[in-house]
């Protein structure tokens, strides 16, 4: 469905990714996992258009989309949502979900918008609760959400999520991880950018590891869970004080 | 017959090559990173991983040599620390001293689904009872093939090396329905049934997969006639795994699936180390894509082949490659003809009456070559008329000539006199060096 080839993005002479491939099939949740600064994001926003690839080259369903701009890439049904979250804080709930969905046409938002907005509640009732509540009012967890059910209300076919886990508490995390596996009943894709690698491991298929600016590991997440680099690098275990302090 | 991963065997090529890409690119990286040997050579070359953008870029690569191995004896071609590595496997060391070689767990697990993978497509299931007569040791057969019958779910019998007898009253006694072992012991068994008078009613044996040795058809003829049997080739090489770099399909039999999701190969000319195009024969060239424990960019084989990778009617997607028969280094130019033992080996199984076992001295005399070939012909031909005996000869020396350009003196012999080797390039004796001593 995704494919990106051998791609380099900089950020001024700062190069971020350094021939970058991966893919990502329909129905698949591929998780991008690394440390801060190893080029996850950066694979985002080249994906979505807000970081044009200076070489290589990303296609999308057959369509090449590398270099399109943000807005192109949305209507083709890429949905990112971004590490910040990016809400209307004076908005309400339900607005900013309206918001999600502004690029639809008027005859096509008409014929959605309830279906859409019934689907959100389903997978966050919590923010059903609180539709009309501003959304600055909401706590850290429920503003993922709210950046989640924004994305799903433009109806993508592939979701890019970058950091969902960032800065909340373990059952927002909880809350969040259980229902993303749930998109794919909808027949959405998802691209997920984490640090929390243990987390992003337990429900992705596959996942590529990146370490600055170049993949390093590509396998399913069983494999690499095995993979004692990335036990040690990525999930916290004591592998190096254990064996390497002697 | 079963395709033991559908998804990737039977992918689209666009599909396949975007994964051995990403993979390429995931090994250079950490081949980079923590293979000081590697990282040596790509600075030499001036290379970055990230300067390999598509598969063709690999020929931008060094190669690696069997002595790049030697001199990095036991573990200096290893990526990760040996705390990692949960197995150790080791080449013979015949020719030199051994190659070592290491799998974590995920190479393990990576290398069962393989040879999962080369059973199935010989025929094996579940309910299959696989006899491995390879021997179990340092080399990787045995273990190799054990690992993969396990992992298909069939019975796994570890005979192990042992002589004929032993392995008959096991397959006899155990039901083996599967052999998987080197071609030579598939023929001492055959012959050994004849010998104890051993009915083959009495055995289940349905299938062999052989390996680790070249056999040419005519072995397999015979293999699969004596012990009624279906035989598949496999080919596997310890340097980059051991078995499940390919094996042949039962429904065609002609040429051995690559399992290209883990191995990147590339025909090159042995002389010049240029990249030959599809179809072409030459060296075999392999990259491993996945090795976690040792990962080798370029591996030079210097078995000769060619790589067809128009899907098959199994259903198969993955690049076939010929059966191997030769070495670059088998190669013998006798009176400025080049010529490899496996073609003779050939050449003179199209003969009736020929037994497949034979011996080629070559020798110099006054700066010209002389061959010499003897050849074990059946105990009935021998006895039997002389007149016949002497067109078998005449024929024999017409056909290597006619063939190969090889004027050769003509021996026949009782059978068993020279006897089965474990390699074609054994059959010959080049007296024409000694001296010198490299030979």
């Amino acid at each position: 469905m995704l494919t990106v080839t051998s791609a380099d993005a900089y950020y001024g002479n700062v190069q971020a990714l350094k021939g970058v491939s991966l893919h990502v099939n329909e129905g698949e949740i591929v998780a991008l996992i690394g440390a801060n600064g190893a080029g996850k994001t950066s694979t985002l926003r080249t994906i979505s258009g807000l970081l044009a690839p200076q070489r290589g080259s990303i296609s999308f369903r057959g369509r090449a989309i590398g270099g399109l701009p943000p807005e192109r890439v949305v209507r083709l049904g890429i949905s990112q949502v971004p590490e910040n979250r990016r809400l209307f804080a004076s908005l309400t709930v339900r607005d900013n979900l309206l918001l999600g969905a502004y690029h639809l046409s008027w005859r096509e938002k008409r014929s959605s918008l309830t279906r859409e907005l019934g689907q959100v509640w389903e997978l966050f009732p919590v923010l059903k609760e609180r539709a009309h509540q501003l959304a600055g009012t909401l706590s850290g967890g429920e503003q993922q959400m709210l950046a989640i059910g924004r994305a799903l209300m433009s109806r993508p076919r592939l979701m890019l999520l970058d950091e969902p886990s960032l800065g909340l508490a373990p059952r927002a995390v909880r809350t969040i991880f259980d229902a993303i596996p749930r998109f794919r009943e909808r027949g959405l894709t998802v691209l997920l950018v984490e640090q929390n690698a243990r987390a992003a491991l337990r429900i992705a298929n596959r996942a590529y590891v990146l370490e600055t600016g170049r993949v390093v590991m590509e396998g399913s997440s069983q494999e690499l869970l095995d993979q004692r680099e990335v036990q040690r690098a990525y999930l916290g275990r004591g592998y190096r004080q254990v064996w390497e302090d002697e | 017959m079963p395709i033991w991963n559908p998804r990737i065997e039977t992918m689209p090529r666009a599909e396949l090559e975007q994964l051995q890409l990403e993979r390429l690119q995931a090994v250079l990286n950490r081949t980079w990173e923590s293979v000081p040997f590697y990282r040596r050579r790509f600075e030499q070359l001036g290379l970055m991983p990230e300067h390999i953008r598509s598969l063709e870029d690999v020929r931008l690569l060094p190669f690696t040599v069997k002595e790049d191995l030697r001199t990095g004896y036991p573990y200096d071609l290893f990526a990760l620390p040996l705390r990692e590595v949960v197995r150790i496997h080791a080449s013979s060391g015949a020719t030199g001293s051994p190659t070592v070689v290491g799998y974590t767990k995920n190479d393990l697990r990576n290398w069962s689904e393989l040879v999962a993978r080369v059973l199935s497509a010989g025929g094996a299931t579940k309910d299959d009872v696989i006899q491995i007569s390879f021997s179990y040791g340092l080399l990787t057969d045995a273990f190799g093939f054990h690992q993969g019958a396990e992992e298909i779910g069939a019975s796994v019998i570890p005979v192990s090396a042992g002589a004929p007898e032993q392995q008959i009253n096991i397959m006899r006694d155990f039901r083996t329905t599967a052999l998987a072992g080197t071609p030579s012991d598939a023929l001492r068994i055959a012959e050994a049934l004849e010998e104890f008078g051993v009915a083959r009613s009495s055995l289940h044996l349905r299938w062999a997969m052989l390996g680790s040795a070249p056999w040419p058809e005519s072995v397999r003829s015979r293999i699969e006639s004596l012990l009624g049997v279906s035989a598949t080739d496999n080919y596997a090489i310890s340097e980059v795994m051991g078995p499940g770099v390919s094996g042949e399909c039962e429904e065609n039999k002609h040429g051995l699936h690559i399992n290209e999701d883990h191995f990147l190969c590339e025909i090159i000319d042995p002389d010049t180390g240029e990249v030959l195009p599809p179809g072409t024969t030459g060296e075999l060239v392999i990259t491993t894509l996945t090795k976690e424990a040792i990962p080798i960019l370029r591996y030079r084989t210097r078995d000769l082949t060619s790589v067809d990778p128009s899907p098959c009617s199994c259903g198969r997607t993955l690049a076939r490659m010929a059966r191997v028969f030769s070495r670059t280094d088998d190669m013998l130019i006798i009176g400025g003809v080049k010529l490899f033992p496996a073609q003779i080996e050939q050449t003179l199984s199209e003969v009736e009456g020929v037994e497949p076992h034979y011996r080629l001295i070559v020798d110099q005399v006054g700066g010209v070559d002389r061959v010499e070939v003897q050849v074990e012909v059946s105990g009935a031909l021998l006895a039997g008329d002389i007149g016949l005996l002497l067109r078998t000869q005449n024929l024999l020396r017409q056909k290597l000539q006619d063939e190969l350009g090889l004027s050769a003196e003509l021996k026949l012999v009782e059978s068993r006199t020279i006897g089965p080797v474990e390699h074609p390039s054994q059959r010959i004796v080049d007296r024409r060096r000694t001296e010198g001593g490299e030979r």
